[in-house]
C-alpha cells in the first residue's frame, strides 16, 4: 500500500478529505465485510467518481464519509480524515456539526428523500434554523438564491410547494440547492440522477459541477453509470465486491483502463457513436461474505492463474496517479475503446414487414397518450422506440403485445388487423407474438418453478406437453445460458439477469415471430445488459425472430437496433435507420437527446 | 471524449402550474361526495337492520314464544303493532318514513315510546367512549414511542408480545378479570358493578366509571399501539429520515417533526377505526358492568325480542360509527398534503 | 464476444435453497409458543368430555361449594367437568365459523381487486356497509327475530361477520398482486380468467391469508363466547364457556372458579391462537420474494 497510504498524509496540511483504510462489517455476521481496505482522497474542487455494480459497496463508502452506516453495518476499521480530524474517532455532537454543515449528502432518490409533510422552503432553511445560523432573513435570501443557482423559480408560491408538487428534476435540484445551502466543503452524491429523462439528467449534471467548481467543494460522485462518469467526474474509483478495483485519472480509466473488471465493464457498455457487439461478464456479483479468497474477481476473470486465488492483491500503483488491484496488471496486455465495434446496419437492406402500423392513436379513458403513430417492422429486423418518460413508447409496446386495449387506428400483423387486447386476438396471433416486461422481479411468478413458467405457453398452445416439453425447456434455457439446475428452482433464488433470461426462455417457449421488449435490460447492471442484448442479437440472427425494442437509453439503440423511432409526447419526431438519425439527425429535438446523453467514446 | 454536456434553457421543464388557490369549489364537491356516501352506507344499514330484524325469523314468535300457539289475540296484536301483515317493501318504508321523523315506534316490552327511553343511554354511553379515548390516546401513543425506541431489542419485543396477548383477550373476559382482581375476588377496592338511580349519571360517582373505562382501555389500546408503532418504524427507515440524519439534524428534531408527523396520519384512521370498534365492544364491556348504556339496553332489548328497540338502537350506533369514519377520513386528508392537493387542485 | 463466449459460462451458481416457509415459521418463537397452547386447548375441547369426571348436568353437590377441582356451579354441577364439556361447541363453531369467513372473503375480494374499476366499486360499496357494523351487533340484530338459535345460524352468522373484513384484507393483498407483470404475462398469452386467478393469483396468497385466518379464529373465538355470555344458547342447559360465565356471574365473589374457569381457558385459547397468527404475519414480512 505505497502510494495509497502515502497519499492522505499529504493532504492533511490541505483542505479535502480521506478515506484511510476504512473496513466496514455486518453487525449480525462477524467477519464479514461489506467493503474493506479503502483508500480514497478527496480534493477541493474536485470531483471524483466512485462507480460499481450492485453489491460492490460503493453508497456505503459514500455514507461512511459523514460516519454514517446503516441499521446491520458497522464501521470496523479506518479513518476519515477532515481538516484535521479523524470524522470516525470524534463524539457523535461533533460528527452531526460536521454533517450537513461541512460534509453534506445528496440523496439517490430524492423525491422519497425530502419530507413529503414539510414545505420545501422550510425543509432547505431547516438545518440553519436549528443550527442558528444567520437571521431569518438572510437564511430566506440564501434559500432564494440557492434556488436560483440551480435554475429553479425562487418566488413565495415555489417555496410554500410539497415536494410532490415538483417533477423528479425540480426535486433533485432541490435536494442540491438544499445541500449547498450551508456551503459544504466536501458533498457526497449518491446516483442523484437514477430516474431523471437524459435532458433533466444533463442539467443537473451541469448545475452540479458548475456548483463544486465555483465553491471548491470536494465531491463523491456515486453512480453504477459509466457514462455519467465520464462527463462529469475528475477521477474515477472503480469498485467491485467491496474494493476498489482501479484508481486514476477520468483519462486513464476510460481510455487505458487495467484491471480486467474494469475492461469488462467498458466492453459491455455500447456507445452512441458507433455500433458495438457487446458482451457481459460471466457469473455474478458475489454477495458479502460470498466472496472468493484472493482476488474478489477471479471467479470471473478470464486471465485469472492460481496466484490470483492465493492472496487478496495490493492496490499498487502502475503510473504515479494510476493504481489497480491486480497482480497481473502489467501482462495482460493493452485495451482500446474500439474493441468489440461492428458496422452499423445497412439503411438500404431490402425489408419483409410483418408488422405495421397505421395511425395509431392510444387513450386512457377519454385521455389521448399517443397520436398518429406510423412504422413497420421487418423479418429479423430490430425496430427501436425511443423516448423520455412520457413519450408513449411503452404504451405503444402495450398495445402492440395485446395488454393495452384502448386503441384506435391499425396494427397489421402479416396484414392482418390484430384484435385490442390478448383476449380479442387468435391463439396464432397470440402465440407469435410475445412480451417481455422490465422488471423480471415482477413479471416471473414466485411461486412457481422455472420449469412450470417456461413450460406452460408451450401447453397453452400445443406446442408440446409432458416429458417432451421438459425437453425443450432444458433446451431453451440452455440457448439463454442457464444450466438445467435450474428447472426445479423458483425465480427467488436467481439474480436479476438470470430471471430475464428466464423471461426470455418463455417467450420462446410460444416460438414466436415478433418479440415486443420493454426496457428489458434497464432494470439491469450494466455488465448483465451487455450479456442480454448479445443473447437477443444472437436469437435474431439464428431464428430471424423480430424484435419491437422499447428503451430510453440512445447508445443502446446504436447497438442493437436497425431502424429506430424517436418519440416525444405520444408523437413520432424523427424515424428512420440507426445510422441516418444519430449521424444527421434532422429534429431539434432528436439533436438535443444525443446531445443531451452522457458518452464515453 | 467529452465533458460538455449540451447547454439546456431552465425554462425547457415544465414548472407545475400553481395549485390550491382555486380549491374551495373543490372541496365542497369533495365533502359532498363523501356525505353522500356516508348517508348511502346509513341507507343500506337500514335495510339491512330493517330486514334482519322483521324478515329472517318470526318476531311474534319469537316474542310470545311457547305463547304462540294459544294466545291468539297477543298474536294479532303483536303482528298489527309491527305491520306484519303488510308486505316487505311497505313496512320498509312505512318504518323509514316514521324514523326520519322522529318516530322511532313503540317498545314491545313496556308499551312505551321508544325515542324517550334511548336519550340518557346514548349520553351515558358517549361519554364512556369519549373518556376511554381521552385516556387510550396518550397511552398508545406514548407504549408505541417507547417501543419504537428500543426496535427489536428486547424491551421491545416484551412489550409487543405482552399487547399480543392483550389484544387477543375478548373485551368481556378483561372486564370479568378486573371485576375479579379489584372488586371480588382479590381486592375489595371498586365496585364490580355500576349503580346509578333514574335520572343520575354514572358519572356521579366517579369511582364506578373506573373499570368500565380501564376494560375498554385495555381492550383497544393494544390495537392502536402496534400500528403506530408499526409507522413510526416504517418512517423512521425512510429515505427522508435518514436524509435528515445526514443532514446533521438532531435526533429528537427527528423524532418529532419528521417521523411523528408522518406517523401519525395512519394513526388516526386507525383510532377512528377503534373508537367505532369501540360502539360494538362497548356492548359487552356495558353488559359486563351493568352501565346504563345503549349497549345494555341493546342486549335486554335482544333478549326481549323488542324489535323497534334493537332497530332504533343499532341505527345509531352504526350512525356514530359512520360519522366517527367521516371525521376521521376528513382529519386524515386535511394533515396530508399530497392528499390535500390532490383534492384542490 | 458474443453469445457464443457467453454460453459457455457454467451453469449460475443459485442462491442456497430457501427454507420453505413452514421451517420459517417453526423458526418464531411466537409461532410455537402460540401453536402449542393452541393445540393444547383445542385437544382438552375436543376430548375432554371422554375424559370429564361428572356428567354435564350432573348435580354433584350444593350450589357454589368447593368441592371438586374448581368447586361446583350455580345449579352444584362439577365445573371441571362443565369446562371440559363447553369447549367442544366452542371451538367447532368457531373453526367453522373461520373457514367460511377465509373462503367468502377471499373469493369477494379476489373478485374485486381482478375485475378492478366498476365490479371493485360496488363490491367495496356493499362490503363497506357490512364493516360499518361492529361484529357482535350483526349477530344481535339477527337474533332478535330467533327464539333459539341453532348452531349452524351462529357459524353462519359469525363467519358473515367475519368475511367482510377477510375480503378487505384479500382485496388489499389480490390489488398488489393483479398489478403486477406475471399476471399480464398470463394474460397476454391468453389465459382463462379462471386460471389466472387459481394459478397466478391465490397461490401468492396462502401466507396472508393463512395469517388473516389465524386473526379470525382469534376474533370468532371471541365472538363464540360472547354470544354465550349475553345469554343465547343453542341449548340453555348445555355447558359452553361463554354461557358458563354468564350463568355463575352473581356467584363471582364466593365461588369465583365457577367464573374464572372458563374465563381464563377462553384467554388461552384466544392468546394462542392470536400469537401463532402474527408468527405467520411476521414470516411474510420478513421472508418475502428475496
Amino acid at each position: 500500500m505505497s502510494t495509497a497510504a502515502q497519499e492522505p498524509t499529504a493532504t492533511r496540511t490541505t483542505s479535502g478529505i480521506a478515506i484511510e483504510d476504512l473496513r466496514i462489517g455486518l453487525t449480525a455476521r462477524p467477519g464479514v465485510d461489506v467493503v474493506d481496505d479503502i483508500d480514497l482522497v478527496l480534493r477541493p474542487g474536485e470531483v471524483v467518481g466512485l462507480v460499481g455494480e450492485s453489491g460492490s459497496g460503493k453508497t456505503t463508502v459514500g455514507t461512511a464519509l459523514l460516519g454514517y452506516t446503516r441499521a446491520g453495518a458497522a464501521i470496523e476499521r479506518g479513518k476519515i480524515l477532515f481538516e484535521d480530524k479523524d470524522v470516525l474517532g470524534l463524539p457523535w455532537q461533533q460528527v452531526r456539526q460536521l454533517r450537513g454543515e461541512e460534509i453534506a449528502y445528496v440523496p439517490q432518490d430524492p423525491a422519497s428523500a425530502l419530507n413529503p409533510a414539510i414545505r420545501i422552503g422550510r425543509q432547505i432553511v431547516e438545518l440553519m434554523e436549528l443550527r442558528g445560523l444567520g437571521t431569518d432573513e438572510s437564511r430566506l435570501q440564501g434559500a432564494r438564491d440557492g434556488l436560483a443557482e440551480v435554475g429553479l423559480p425562487n418566488d413565495d408560491e415555489f417555496l410554500r410547494r410539497y415536494s410532490h408538487q415538483l417533477s423528479g428534476g425540480q426535486v433533485q435540484r432541490v435536494a442540491l440547492a438544499m445541500a449547498f445551502l450551508p456551503k459544504p466543503k466536501v458533498l457526497v452524491l449518491d446516483e442523484p440522477t437514477t430516474g431523471l429523462d437524459v435532458t433533466t439528467q444533463g442539467m443537473v449534471l451541469q448545475t452540479m459541477g458548475e456548483l463544486c467548481r465555483t465553491h471548491g467543494v470536494a465531491a463523491l460522485y456515486v453512480t453504477h453509470d459509466l457514462a455519467v462518469i465520464a462527463n462529469i467526474a475528475d477521477r474515477v474509483a472503480v469498485m467491485y465486491a467491496g474494493q476498489i478495483a482501479e484508481l486514476g485519472d477520468r483519462d486513464t480509466i476510460f481510455q487505458s483502463p487495467t484491471h480486467p473488471y474494469t475492461r469488462a465493464l467498458l466492453d459491455s457498455i455500447p456507445h452512441l457513436s458507433q455500433a458495438r457487439a457487446l458482451s457481459g461478464i460471466p457469473g455474478r456479483t458475489p454477495a458479502p461474505g460470498a466472496r472468493p479468497s484472493g482476488c474478489r474477481f477471479n471467479d470471473r476473470c478470464e486471465y485469472a492463474i492460481d496466484e490470483c486465488r492465493a492472496a487478496v492483491p495490493e492496490l499498487h500503483d502502475v503510473t504515479p496517479g494510476h493504481s489497480v488491484r491486480c497482480i497481473r496488471a502489467g501482462e495482460i496486455g493493452t485495451w482500446d475503446i474500439s474493441r468489440g465495434t461492428v458496422p452499423d446496419t445497412d439503411p438500404d437492406k431490402k425489408r419483409d414487414i410483418i408488422l405495421s402500423l397505421e395511425d395509431l392513436g392510444v387513450f386512457y379513458g377519454h385521455k389521448q397518450v399517443v397520436f398518429d403513430v406510423n412504422f413497420d417492422l421487418g423479418r429479423a429486423e430490430v425496430v427501436a422506440l425511443v423516448g423520455e418518460s412520457g413519450s408513449g413508447k411503452t404504451t405503444i409496446s402495450r398495445c402492440v403485445g395485446g395488454l393495452h386495449k384502448e386503441w384506435t387506428g391499425t396494427i397489421a400483423f402479416e396484414g392482418n388487423q390484430l384484435g385490442h387486447g390478448s383476449r380479442k386476438r387468435s391463439v396464432d396471433d397470440r402465440k407469435r407474438i410475445q412480451y417481455i416486461f422490465q422488471n423480471p422481479y415482477l413479471s416471473l411468478n414466485p411461486r412457481l418453478t422455472i420449469e412450470q413458467i417456461v413450460k406452460r405457453p408451450m401447453e397453452l398452445f400445443g406446442i408440446a406437453s409432458g416429458k417432451a416439453a421438459t425437453e425443450r425447456v432444458v433446451e431453451l434455457l440452455d440457448q439463454v445460458a442457464l444450466g438445467p439446475a435450474v428447472l426445479k428452482y423458483q425465480a427467488s433464488r436467481l439474480s436479476g439477469g438470470e430471471r430475464q433470461r428466464v423471461a426470455i426462455a418463455r417467450a420462446l417457449a410460444a416460438e414466436p415471430d415478433v418479440l415486443v421488449c420493454d426496457e428489458i435490460t434497464s432494470a439491469l447492471d450494466v455488465s448483465v445488459q451487455g450479456s442480454i442484448v448479445a443473447l437477443l442479437e444472437s436469437l435474431r440472427v439464428s431464428r430471424g425472430i423480430s424484435m419491437l425494442f422499447v428503451t430510453h437509453n440512445l447508445a443502446l439503440v446504436r447497438s442493437i437496433a436497425d431502424r429506430v423511432q424517436i418519440l416525444n409526447t405520444g408523437r413520432v419526431v424523427e424515424s428512420g435507420p440507426v445510422v441516418q438519425v444519430m449521424e444527421s439527425p434532422q429534429e431539434e429535438y432528436t439533436k438535443r437527446l444525443l446531445a443531451n446523453s452522457p458518452r464515453i467514446d | 471524449m467529452s465533458v460538455d454536456v449540451a447547454p439546456v434553457e431552465h425554462a425547457f421543464e415544465e414548472v407545475a402550474p400553481p395549485k390550491g388557490r382555486h380549491g374551495a369549489a373543490a372541496w365542497v364537491s369533495w365533502i359532498a361526495r363523501r356525505l353522500g356516501l356516508a348517508v348511502l352506507t346509513l341507507w343500506l344499514v337500514s335495510i339491512l337492520v330493517f330486514v334482519a330484524t322483521t324478515a329472517l325469523g318470526d318476531p311474534v314468535r319469537a316474542i310470545l314464544g311457547k305463547d304462540y300457539n294459544s294466545d291468539k289475540a297477543r298474536v294479532a296484536q303483536l303482528t298489527a303493532q309491527l305491520n306484519l301483515d303488510e308486505s316487505l317493501v311497505t313496512r320498509y318504508f312505512h318504518w323509514l318514513g316514521n324514523f326520519l321523523t322522529g318516530d322511532f315506534g313503540t317498545s314491545i316490552a313496556n308499551q312505551q315510546p321508544v325515542a324517550g327511553q334511548i336519550g340518557d343511554n346514548v349520553v351515558n354511553t358517549l361519554v364512556l367512549v369519549a373518556i376511554s379515548a381521552i385516556v387510550m390516546i396518550p397511552v398508545a401513543f406514548g407504549i408505541a414511542m417507547i417501543s419504537t425506541n428500543y426496535r427489536r431489542r428486547r424491551p421491545d419485543t416484551v412489550i409487543q408480545t405482552i399487547l399480543l396477548m392483550l389484544a387477543a383477550l375478548p373485551e368481556f373476559v378483561v372486564g370479568i378479570l378486573l371485576v375479579a382482581i379489584f372488586s371480588t375476588t382479590v381486592f375489595h377496592w371498586l365496585p364490580a358493578v355500576t349503580i346509578s338511580g333514574p335520572g343520575q349519571h354514572p358519572w356521579n360517582e366517579p369511582k364506578t366509571m373506573i373499570l368500565p373505562v380501564a376494560t375498554l382501555v385495555l381492550a383497544v389500546a393494544p390495537y392502536v399501539s402496534r400500528i403506530v408503532r408499526a409507522n413510526l418504524l416504517e418512517v423512521l427507515d425512510s429515505d427522508y429520515v435518514e436524509l435528515a440524519r445526514l443532514k446533521g439534524i438532531p435526533e429528537r428534531v427527528v423524532m418529532r417533526k419528521h417521523a411523528l408527523l408522518n406517523a401519525i396520519v395512519p394513526g388516526i384512521q386507525v383510532i377512528a377505526l377503534q373508537l367505532a370498534w369501540l360502539a360494538g365492544g362497548v356492548v359487552l364491556v356495558e353488559k359486563v358492568f351493568n352501565y346504563p348504556g345503549v349497549g345494555n339496553q341493546l342486549v335486554d332489548s335482544v333478549q326481549n325480542h323488542d324489535v323497534p328497540m334493537v332497530q332504533a338502537l343499532t341505527l345509531i350506533i352504526a350512525g356514530v360509527y359512520v360519522v366517527v369514519n367521516l371525521v376521521a377520513d376528513l382529519l386524515s386528508i386535511l394533515l396530508t398534503p399530497r392528499a390535500r392537493t390532490a383534492i384542490s387542485s | 464476444m458474443s453469445a457464443t463466449a457467453d454460453r459457455a459460462t457454467p451453469a449460475p451458481t443459485p442462491a442456497p435453497a430457501e427454507r420453505s416457509t413452514f421451517q420459517k415459521m417453526l423458526r418464531q418463537k411466537r409461532f410455537v409458543f402460540g401453536g402449542i397452547i393452541t393445540l393444547a386447548v383445542a385437544l382438552f375441547a375436543l376430548f375432554g368430555p371422554l375424559f370429564a369426571p361428572y356428567g354435564e348436568n350432573e348435580v354433584v353437590g350444593p350450589p357454589y361449594s368447593s368441592q371438586g377441582v374448581f368447586g361446583t356451579d350455580y345449579l352444584g354441577q362439577d365445573v371441571l367437568s362443565r369446562l371440559m364439556y363447553g369447549g367442544t361447541e366452542v371451538l367447532i363453531i368457531a373453526l367453522l365459523a373461520t373457514v367460511l369467513s377465509t373462503v367468502f372473503g377471499t373469493l369477494i375480494g379476489v373478485i374485486a381487486a381482478y375485475g378492478g374499476g366498476w365490479w371493485d366499486e360496488v363490491i367495496m360499496r356493499l362490503n363497506d356497509v357490512l364493516l360499518s357494523f361492529p361484529q357482535i351487533l350483526l349477530a344481535l340484530v339477527v337474533l332478535t327475530s330467533i327464539a333459539q338459535p341453532k348452531a349452524w345460524m351462529l357459524v353462519v352468522l359469525v363467519g358473515l361477520s367475519n368475511a367482510p373484513r377477510t375480503a378487505r384484507i384479500a382485496r388489499g393483498v389480490a390489488l398488489g398482486l393483479v398489478s403486477r407483470d406475471f399476471v399480464h404475462a398470463a394474460e397476454a398469452l391468453g389465459e382463462k380468467r379462471s386460471r389466472v386467478i387459481v394459478a397466478e393469483v391465490l397461490p401468492n396468497m396462502n401466507a396472508p391469508l393463512l395469517a388473516e385466518a389465524g386473526l379470525r379464529l382469534t376474533f370468532s373465538i371471541g365472538l363464540v363466547a360472547a354470544i354465550g355470555f349475553l345469554g343465547i344458547t343453542t341449548d340453555p342447559s348445555a355447558a359452553n364457556w361463554g354461557q358458563m360465565i354468564n350463568e355463575n356471574r352473581l356467584g363471582l365473589a364466593t365461588q369465583a372458579w365457577a367464573v374464572l374457569a372458563p374465563v381464563f381457558v377462553i384467554a388461552l385459547f384466544t392468546i394462542g391462537t392470536n400469537l401463532t397468527a402474527d408468527g405467520i404475519a411476521q414470516v411474510n414480512q420478513r421472508g418475502g420474494d428475496d
